[in-house]
């Protein structure tokens, strides 16, 4: 065959063809040209965003700087990481490969496992987080959205999916425990379960903020459960696994009953029987997690999972349109005064490092390294693949976060904060809440009650007046621009709630799955204990799944209704612990990434991981040390709770914004309960952290240490590793397809190119 | 046409991939090659064993 320089065939069996393809070719000059002319658009676009002030900023130019940016971080960056630390070695059996059954361990297309990879990482949080921190304006979200997501998030989902993919696919907490030592692997266990729950609550509360006191989307949202129980049955007992039929009879009945909606909060009966109070929405929210977590699979999970999925593609590419046909004017500051004076309304905190710990998700999520672990490396066909779908994975998630931060700085800045800021501050009312805004000297012309209103009636709710957590934000942004250029004002209502219908379907979903994943860790640690407890181990103990059941949504339940009746407002107190919960996550995951590269004697390399891994740090400890030690009270969870005791020694009826004794005493719980928490996490990863030091100091000293990969395994199959095959890799691709036609029953799936 | 009809087929593949749907064919062409004496089960057992793994055995979704 043609075998030209610098590409080398490996085998590992002289009657089979070639494993892998080594392609050391240098760039085509036509390529270079291609990547220069993306690398100067791109810094085109990012100096429009950076430098333009005076008119207005254009939409679409965040899009062409990430997505060049992208391009040139996946060709380049990426591919540094993979030749100096990844080294991946195609010759190798991937755990897919090897432990093969056909079910949890099947090689699977790259292309497909990408999309199933994404759809498992994107969720609510890249949409949430950069809607708030559009307060401190758009420049310093984008740069971290974009920079830290090359830097930092992708680094770490890549490499925590390559670990895990040399270890047949273990968990992030058990290959913390076998590289750094019980101690470590304990506080990584705890770690996990406590910032599970703190996730559960804060997102559970997004929700709850989106859907009291709104008829429709209570109705909507509450209509996705008969239509998940209905899929569940016609999946096992009418048709068995016609999983995308039913997924599309599912959406369609899904967009019916977003129309439905709109229909029966206009009836006197439907506005009366679904305008909820939040605390009772957060009752019903918790209910349906036990439920979601004691029934089985079948019947609620899995065909909502589907309906999740097919939403998530569906809304993204949706907005990704919007965004580029409509091109939104940018109505917010590159750099709000919030950001350096730390006042802000939807959070408190200056933008270090409050910036960082509110978008979380969008540029580095610690929750991916749970998601990297386990199932995705379980199904990977060949190692040089883990660079499409884990750095390019969460590429895509950063898109997903820019395109919502676009759409929340595209919002009227007043209108931004009538929505954002809490209820103690506005009000309530549209005309407290215009005097409220007007006097935090926004750019562009003052607001007043009627315009307020006239909002809110365009989306067809009752109030827009602080509807906090962001999804409400979002929804208010993406219908306004849907509604631009798709059905006109008549729509906008709609694309609303549709927006807030998929939210929501998101953050149900990870609620209920995350429900019984922090069951089964419960339960496995009870069990571990041993005595009279053994018993939990048995995951079909129907007792022992209602207990845990019942401990694990008591816990983020009460976390939840703490946050609704927070009389300082839910979501600028909790959303903090939950951004510093997801980093602090990912601050043990790139631990855990650069114990294993300093142990491998890739010291030169080591910064890959421990750059993220150190700003990281400085990011959560910073964070974690105003929240508890700051005397500022609306900054410092214990500055609070000492105020508002002291307050109530001294007598005093209403403080603050508490209006009565009973409210105070809510504050002085909760800012307990919060001041606590946030010094849990701290210590738990402070631990993770000198573990790691100490053991990253014994490699050295030792000149590198064994790791618990897995002993290689002879591949005997061929995937390509980029999104297209090249040229080298068609031709081999060919030669498995011949050798297939004349040995049939060797035949494997997914090795087509 | 025929562009058109290899462009549905390659997203039914795509989209059956992706939610699961084809994983029931991956499963028959698994048990074929390696353990061409066992049993091949049905549709509906195989959904059945499958949900019962994922009960037993739930996966994160992310936030």
């Amino acid at each position: 065959m043609r075998s030209p320089e610098h590409v080398e065939l490996v085998r590992n069996d002289p009657d089979l063809p070639p494993v892998a393809v080594i392609d050391r070719r240098p760039m085509t000059t036509g390529k270079k040209l291609i990547f220069a002319a993306i690398g100067v658009v791109a810094a085109v676009a990012w100096a429009l965003v950076a430098f333009v002030r005076g008119e207005s900023v254009n939409g679409a130019y965040f899009v062409v700087a990430a997505v060049g940016t992208y391009v040139v971080a996946y060709r380049f960056y990426a591919r540094l990481i993979e030749y100096k630390v990844v080294r991946p070695r195609d010759d190798r059996a991937t755990p897919g490969e090897e432990h093969e059954n056909g079910q949890d361990y099947a090689p699977t297309d790259r292309r497909v496992l990408f999309g199933h990879h994404f759809a498992a990482i994107a969720g609510a949080g890249p949409l949430v987080g950069p809607v708030l921190a559009a307060q401190m304006g758009y420049l310093p979200g984008t740069i971290w959205i974009i920079i830290g997501a090359v830097l930092a998030g992708c680094v770490q989902d890549y490499l925590v999916l390559w670990l895990s993919t040399r270890r047949r696919g273990r968990s992030l907490g058990q290959m913390i425990r076998d590289e750094m030592g019980s101690i470590g692997g304990a506080a990584g266990l705890i770690g996990v379960f406590v910032i599970m729950i703190i996730i559960l609550a804060v997102l559970a509360l997004v929700v709850v903020n989106a859907l009291a006191e709104s008829p429709w989307g209570v109705f909507s949202v509450g209509m996705t459960i008969p239509i998940a129980l209905f899929m569940g049955v016609y999946l096992r007992y009418i048709r068995p696994g016609r999983v995308s039929e039913v997924s599309i009879i599912g959406v369609v009945l899904l967009v019916l009953a977003i129309v439905a909606g709109g229909w029966v909060a206009d009836t006197p009966w439907g506005a009366e029987t679904f305008t909820l109070e939040p605390v009772t929405v957060a009752w019903l929210i918790v209910g349906y997690g036990f439920l979601a977590s004691v029934l089985p699979v079948w019947l609620l999970l899995a065909p909502r999972d589907y309906l999740s999925t097919f939403m998530k593609v569906g809304t993204i590419i949706l907005l990704a349109v919007g965004v580029i046909v409509a091109q939104p004017a940018v109505q917010a500051p590159a750099i709000s005064s919030f950001a350096i004076e730390g006042n802000g309304p939807a959070f408190a905190g200056s933008l270090f490092p409050f910036l960082f710990i509110t978008i979380a998700c969008g540029a580095l999520s610690g929750f991916h390294a749970l998601i990297s672990s386990g199932t995705t490396p379980k199904l990977v066909e060949k190692e040089s693949q883990l660079r499409l779908i884990g750095y390019g994975g969460m590429l895509t998630e950063s898109f997903v976060a820019i395109m919502a931060l676009v759409t929340a700085i595209s919002i009227d800045q007043h209108l931004y904060f009538t929505l954002n800021a809490p209820a103690t501050l506005t009000g309530g009312e549209p005309g407290s809440a215009a005097d409220y805004v007007n006097g935090l000297g926004l750019a562009g012309p003052p607001v007043t009650g009627q315009e307020i209103q006239a909002a809110a009636d365009s989306v067809g709710e009752e109030s827009i007046v602080s509807r906090t957590g962001g999804a409400p934000t979002l929804a208010f942004g993406m219908a306004q621009i849907l509604g631009s250029f798709l059905g006109g004002s008549a729509m906008t209502a709609f694309w609303y709630h549709f927006a807030i219908m998929f939210e929501a379907l998101f953050i149900l979903t990870t609620v209920d799955a995350g429900t019984r994943v922090a069951r089964f860790m419960l339960s496995d640690t009870l069990g571990n204990l041993g005595g009279p407890l053994k018993k939990f181990r048995d995951p079909s103990w129907r007792v022992g799944a209602w207990i845990c059941s019942i401990v694990v949504c008591g816990l983020w339940g009460a976390i939840l209704l703490m946050g609704v009746t927070d009389p300082l407002g839910g979501i600028n107190t909790l959303f903090p612990l939950f951004g510093i919960a997801n980093q602090l996550l990912a601050a043990m995951a790139l631990a855990l990434v650069t114990v294993v590269v300093v142990k491998k004697g890739y010291l030169k390399w080591a910064w890959i991981p421990a750059v993220p891994l150190l700003w990281d740090l400085a990011v959560t400890m910073t964070a974690s040390y105003q929240k508890i030690f700051s005397p500022e009270p609306s900054l410092g969870y214990w500055a609070q709770h000492n105020a508002f005791r002291e307050a109530r020694a001294a007598g005093e009826t209403s403080f603050g914004t508490a209006a009565d004794p009973a409210a105070m005493d809510a504050v002085i719980r909760n800012t307990f309960l919060q001041g606590t928490l946030s010094i849990v996490f701290a210590v738990l990863v402070l631990v993770v952290a000198l573990v790691a030091l100490w053991v990253c100091v014994k490699a050295i000293r030792a000149g590198g240490l064994p790791t618990t990969e897995e002993p290689d395994a002879k591949s005997a199959t061929f995937a390509p590793s980029g999104l297209i095959s090249s040229d080298a890799e068609k031709e081999v691709a060919a030669q498995w397809t011949a050798y297939y036609e004349e040995n049939p029953d060797k035949l494997r799936t997914g090795t087509h190119a | 046409m025929s562009s058109l009809r290899r462009g549905w087929r390659a997203l039914t593949w795509y989209v059956t991939g992706v939610l699961g749907e084809s994983d029931y064919q991956r499963y028959v062409a698994h048990l074929r090659r390696v353990h061409p004496d066992a049993a091949v089960p049905t549709v509906r057992e195989f959904w059945r064993d499958r949900y019962a793994a994922q009960d037993a055995n739930p996966g994160a979704r992310c936030c």
